[in-house]
């Protein structure tokens, strides 16, 4: 099984003429995504890669069911974009676009609050349940179906850990980017609770890094809640105070966010924290294996 | 982005929140001036720099008598300022805010940052003012005062109330009349420049019933400079690593560390876990280059040049996943770089992802010298070797 998307899931593509757009579309259909429509106001009508495009997400919904948002619209239009999905009764929405000002995210971020909905990102590579469907930009070859959830703040770093993962002999029931900015739409723990769930799911990894306390707050939840096997990762041991490492959320202020206080967290509720990410896959085989 | 205090308190007092009288000035002849125009005794002297801890640094400078303004200006002028924040060899100080002093009755802090877990804007207040309030966290945790601002209402009169009543003592009406108006008018500033972070620390209460910021922080959220063009003019290169401003130019993420060994990946959360690679085979990145999940050959062969413009790297440590990125793209740019600046230091390759067989071979058929690490593990081992 998997948590959020599979084989069912009907995605519109927002900004789907856009350059990412369209390359990830034509990336998605590779995967056998079901991309069921695309949104550009102003270029209802036309098509990329056999896709409808609409003017609306409304529309979209309308006309093709989508229920699955993934979006590519630049940064000063993505919070709107997100809103117009949360608006049009989208329930996950997957924002892959990096550079949304931090006060619009704080108005949507209200909005969408009280509403049925997921928000996955903004900044982030996006959610892949491998051999069912992929909703966003990760390169799916080094995938595998399996019986590992992932959960991560990164990008590329989760490539790294899946390799490693597929490499081990473990396969992933679903990879979910949350995002690297400071607001973002989901934390580890509505996922982990999503993972704790699926029977499917054996174990889950999890990478975290600099900034904030969303890793703490997993800590506590795992100890108290969570009853399956965890490996944690934390980025940025050698990252100085002070300085946007890359990742808008990925910052030591205020003396708050360090990787070590994050990891000492994490091992005091009795959770593996793999140290060196080199042998990330190494550690999966000694906790799950 | 950040300004300087000269900058922040210039947005304030056009948004309503005072501050005392002063003037900046980029020389000891023109501090001795202003002298003349501000009121004192007493004067305050401050070195206008980004970096915190000016006043234990010996960046801030009271003093008596008019005449010695200038020879306190100078005084700052004339030696790198170091401060916790700078490192040892310290920021050059090119501009000084010379101020009225102010008879101080109490010292509060006054912030407001984005709160994550509750997604709003949230001002922090607390009667520890003046003292750095990391150390007020940790140590006084109940002296800190914290009011979540909900985007639908904005900033109410209530919760100044909420902050204010639970100083002790309560000020008088008219303090407390000054501090909401300021308090309104901090979150005013926060929206309309798209601010991250506003600090007046210390905001003090004067023994004449007067509210006035005696500093001021403001950073600027980089995400929001498209709309925030009038306040882009603020910016001061001068306070950045030059490496910095030139990866800044290229739109590179480049940050310098204390190292040597120079490192190149693309996406932030891998760059970061390469640097800890590095530091556990026992040596020390000497940078920080996310170059970025898309990025193309042009921007690859600029971050490879700026890390072998750093006289300190002794051995480049390139780290792809490729996604976006492909790997050949990857390759040529190397290429590139290494065509434009004499590669003079070893240099290990690991790449892995899309493309990695097509980029492998453009590496391996060209007369680049380089090092090809299978995996992670490979590439920290090789690193090592090199310390």
């Amino acid at each position: 099984m998997s948590i959020l998307v599979d084989e069912n899931s009907r995605i519109v593509v927002q900004g789907i003429t856009g350059n990412e757009g369209r390359y990830h579309t034509e990336q998605m259909l590779d995967y056998k995504t079901v991309v069921a429509a695309g949104v550009t106001p102003g270029k209802g009508g036309q098509d990329v890669f056999g896709v409808p495009v609409f003017n609306t997400v409304r529309d979209a919904v309308e006309k093709e069911g989508a229920n699955v948002a993934c979006i590519f619209v630049p940064p000063p239009f993505a919070a709107d974009s997100i809103a117009e999905s949360a608006a049009a009764d989208i329930k996950i929405i997957v924002c892959i676009t990096e550079g949304i000002p931090i006060l619009d995210m704080v108005k949507v971020g209200n909005y969408i609050k009280d509403k049925d909905v997921v928000l996955i990102g903004p900044n982030c590579p996006g959610i892949i349940s491998p051999g069912k469907t992929k909703v966003g930009i990760m390169p799916a070859p080094i995938h595998r179906e399996g019986e590992i959830g992932v959960i991560s703040r990164s990008g590329t770093l989760t490539y790294e850990v899946v390799y490693q993962l597929t490499g081990a002999g473990f396969g992933q029931s679903t990879c979910i980017g949350i995002g690297g900015d400071p607001i973002v739409g989901t934390t580890f723990i509505d996922h982990l609770k999503r993972f704790n769930e699926d029977p499917e799911t054996k174990g889950v990894v999890l990478i975290g890094e600099i900034g904030g306390t969303a890793e703490e707050e997993a800590a506590e939840y795992i100890q108290n809640n969570f009853n399956k096997p965890v490996i944690a990762f934390i980025a940025g041991q050698t990252a100085p105070p002070g300085k946007r490492m890359g990742h808008a959320g990925a910052i030591i202020s205020g003396g708050q966010g360090k990787a070590e206080d994050k990891i000492k967290a994490l091992q005091a509720a009795g959770i593996a924290v793999a140290m060196n990410l080199a042998t990330l896959g190494e550690t999966a085989k000694e906790i799950m294996g | 982005m950040k300004l300087h205090e000269f900058q922040a308190k210039e947005i304030f007092r056009k948004a309503g929140i005072p501050t005392p009288n002063g003037q900046v000035v980029t020389t000891a002849d023109q501090a001795g001036q202003a002298a003349k125009d501000i009121s004192g005794p007493p004067w305050v002297v401050k070195a206008q720099v980004h970096a915190g801890g000016r006043g234990k640094g010996g960046g801030v400078k009271v003093v008596k008598e008019a005449s010695e303004v200038a020879t306190a200006a100078q005084t700052i002028l004339s030696k790198p300022l170091v401060t916790k924040q700078t490192g040892t060899e310290g920021v050059t100080v090119n501009q000084i805010l010379i101020e009225e002093g102010v008879d101080i009755d109490r010292e509060f802090y006054l912030g407001m940052v984005v709160d994550r877990a509750t997604r709003m804007p949230t001002m922090i207040f607390s009667q520890a003012g003046g003292m750095e309030i990391e150390e007020v966290a940790a140590n006084t945790p109940d002296l800190i005062l914290k009011e979540h601002v909900s985007p639908i209402t904005g900033w109410l009169p209530s919760q100044a109330g909420n902050l204010i009543y639970n100083l002790d003592p309560v000020p008088p009406p008219e303090v407390r009349k000054g501090l909401m108006a300021v308090m309104a008018n901090v979150y005013k500033v926060f929206l309309a420049n798209d601010c991250s972070l506003v600090e007046i620390n210390p905001l003090v209460t004067t023994t004449d019933g007067k509210v006035l910021a005696v500093d001021a922080k403001m950073t600027i959220d980089d995400n929001a400079m498209f709309r925030q063009k009038a306040l882009a003019e603020l910016d001061d290169p001068r306070e950045k690593d030059p490496l910095e401003l030139q990866a800044e130019k290229y739109d590179l993420n480049y940050i310098r560390l204390d190292g040597n060994i120079g490192a190149m990946v693309n996406g932030a959360g891998l760059a970061m876990a390469t640097m800890d690679v590095i530091q556990s085979a026992g040596a020390e990145p000497a940078n920080f280059l996310d170059v970025g999940g898309g990025a193309d050959e042009e921007m690859i062969s600029n971050g490879f040049e700026i890390i072998l413009g750093d006289s300190r790297v002794e051995a480049v440590l390139i780290n792809i996943f490729g996604g976006i990125l492909r790997c050949d793209v990857l390759a040529r740019g190397v290429l590139a770089a290494a065509e434009k600046t004499k590669l003079n230091v070893p240099l290990i390759v690991r790449m892995e992802g899309t493309n990695v067989e097509e980029g492998r071979e453009i590496l391996q058929t060209s007369n680049l010298e380089f090092l090809v690490a299978k995996d992670l593990a490979e590439a920290a081992q090789l690193v090592a070797k090199q310390v």
